[in-house]
């Protein structure tokens, strides 16, 4: 019958309206600023550079292969190479970022940088309330302010980190095992020629 | 006491006048009054949209403006405050007058429908005999200030809104009057006041008001759609409909000649709504005798937004009508059915009320009804579609 419809509806809406003040379950919204969601682990908003040790600088793991620069869609990137090389975590001796610049106004957040990145270097971050009043120099992040502790990536993608962080620890287990076998077979080589 | 609660604006006022020179008192009553009248209503229009947000917000589970003053009520004068100072553009091609006039045009005339309503007991600004036409014909004239504004802004979309609010006021306008004619009939007078007074409780403790008779039942709803469509509200908002036509007649208004726009369209509201409580839920009155102790405008307020809550509660609800749905409804339903209703009071009128008039007109205006119902809404054909691509 006519207006049997409506009644249906405005019963709908009535319940709704009804149950929105007596049902905590049906009221989804954060009310951003002064409640937040509890961080997801595989949130990503833009790109930092992890560093090992204490000295930010000193210790990132960026060997400015720049292979990030050439994949990234918007070109958001721009290395420029050191010219003397330093050891890295395994001694092996390595080029550093001179200049590592992210305009993360162009930033799209597509983590194909961390995807390409060999040397687990370049990591995507949570933080998202990056706003500035200087819209162009003060969204043009330098290598000082990219540059976070490893601890910072353990406690962002602790999953993420903790896998990489074994794996480092392995390859220079291996290593320093290499190095004692080579440095033993040395000392058992030497007695003859000694 | 009662008396003096009751009547304490009326008072207030003749104590101010009196302090007057006799030949502009009259004068200055009109202009206290209406000036009463625009700060009560447009302080109600605020709240009501903060109200409106905050309760269509619950009824789709969300909060609602909630950071302006307390629970957000405040929101309407950090709307105000932007709406002011925001920039007023006038496109340039349009006709600059009327594109200025028209905003003022509209509300003019819904203000002026406020003089003839009774707020309370012997609080109305004009008691004219023909009080009822007065305000249908103030009412009627708010069409023309929307085609101007419509066509001043040379804009197709404006236009297209213009021409849809003119259809669709024009055709609402008729079920919208002729649902009134049963009341006047009844009570033998066009007065607004008469029409309240012959409204109340009398001798018995249950109160004479229109809707609780079979007719004024039907009425009364015949009324409140006619007045939501005549307010351009959900589900009748085709006028503005922003998918299609953005924002449809007021599309090029800015600022505050918007507010202005908006603040016609709630008064319009309110003055519908107000002329439901005087015409068929008996106006300032009380429903049973023995809560006559609460103050006339006060029970007067308390219908108003009761029927505010119902126009909130449905534009929360209902999507909008197609053009054909809406003419159908006006014409194939709405106005049969008020015409129907005249020879029911007559019925009514002669019978008698009690239960003989019950039994005679309930069970006809309820065939009339479903009658018409099926007639709208029975005769649709849903056949299956075929496509020829589509469903290969």
């Amino acid at each position: 019958m006519l207006g049997s419809g409506i009644i249906k509806g405005l019963a709908e809406t009535g319940r709704n309206f009804v149950g929105s003040y007596f049902d905590p379950e049906r009221m989804t919204t954060v009310e951003y600023p002064e409640q937040r969601l509890a961080p997801k682990e595989n949130t990503r908003q833009f790109p930092f550079l992890v560093f090992d040790g204490e000295a930010a600088l000193a210790g990132l793991r960026c060997v400015a292969c720049q292979i990030c620069e050439k994949e990234c869609p918007p070109q958001c990137i721009y290395i420029e190479k050191s010219r003397e090389k330093k050891p890295d975590h395994l001694g092996k001796p390595q080029f550093h970022p001179a200049i590592f610049d992210i305009d993360i106004s162009v930033c799209m957040s597509c983590q194909i940088c961390v995807e390409v990145c060999p040397f687990d270097a370049i990591k995507m971050d949570t933080e998202f309330e990056l706003s500035t009043s200087d819209r162009f120099g003060g969204l043009l992040m330098h290598k000082d302010l990219l540059a976070r502790p490893n601890s910072h990536f353990l406690k962002v993608h602790p999953t993420d980190a903790g896998v990489i962080d074994a794996r480092r620890a392995e390859e220079r287990a291996r290593l320093e095992a290499k190095a004692r076998l080579d440095s033993e077979a040395k000392a058992k080589e030497a007695p003859p020629a000694a | 006491m009662f008396q003096a609660i009751d009547q304490i604006f009326v008072n207030l006022l003749r104590g101010f006048l009196g302090h007057l020179p006799e030949p502009i008192r009259p004068w200055a009553g009109l202009v206290i009054s209406l000036g009463a009248i625009l700060g009560t209503f447009g302080l109600l229009f605020g709240l009501t949209t903060v109200c409106e947000r905050k309760a269509i917000a619950r009824m789709q589970n969300r909060l609602g403006p909630n950071r302006v003053g307390p629970y957000g009520f405040l929101q309407f004068i950090a709307d105000g405050i932007k709406s002011l100072t925001k920039e007023d553009i006038v496109p340039r091609s349009a006709d600059k007058v009327v594109h200025f006039i028209a905003p003022l045009a509209l509300l003019v005339p819904v203000v002026l429908t406020y003089l003839v309503l009774p707020f309370g007991r012997n609080m109305v600004v004009l008691d004219l005999d023909a009080g009822l036409l007065f305000y249908f014909a103030a009412g009627a004239s708010t069409e023309l200030a929307v085609f101007m504004a419509g066509w001043s802004s040379r804009n197709k979309y404006s236009l297209l809104g213009a021409m849809r609010a003119i259809a669709q006021m024009l055709s609402y306008e008729l079920p919208f009057i002729l649902s009134t004619i049963g009341v006047v009939m009844v009570t033998g007078s066009l007065s607004t006041v008469r029409i309240v007074e012959a409204q109340g409780p009398g001798d018995g403790w249950l109160a004479h008001w229109n809707v609780f008779t079979p007719w004024g039942f039907a009425a009364f709803f015949l009324f409140l759609i006619a007045a939501f469509a005549e307010a351009n509200r959900s589900p009748f908002d085709l006028p503005e409909g922003e998918s299609e036509i953005v924002a449809g007649y007021f599309l090029e208004y800015s600022g505050f000649k918007f507010a202005l726009f908006f603040m016609a369209e709630y008064l319009g509201m309110f003055s519908s709504s107000a002329l439901a409580v005087t015409l068929f839920l008996g106006g300032w009155t009380a429903p049973v005798s023995f809560l006559g102790f609460v103050p006339s405008w006060l029970w007067f307020f308390l219908k108003l937004g009761v029927l505010m809550a119902l126009f909130i509660w449905v534009r929360g609800t209902t999507p909008r009508l197609r053009m054909d749905q809406l003419m159908d409804f006006a014409w194939k339903f709405m106005l049969p059915l008020a015409l129907f209703l005249i020879p029911v009071v007559v019925l009514w009128d002669r019978v008698g009320r009690g239960w003989v008039g019950w039994v005679l007109c309930g069970p006809i205006v309820a065939a009339a009804y479903v009658w018409l119902g099926r007639a709208l809404v029975g005769r649709r054909r849903i056949q299956l579609r075929t496509y020829r691509y589509a469903s290969g």
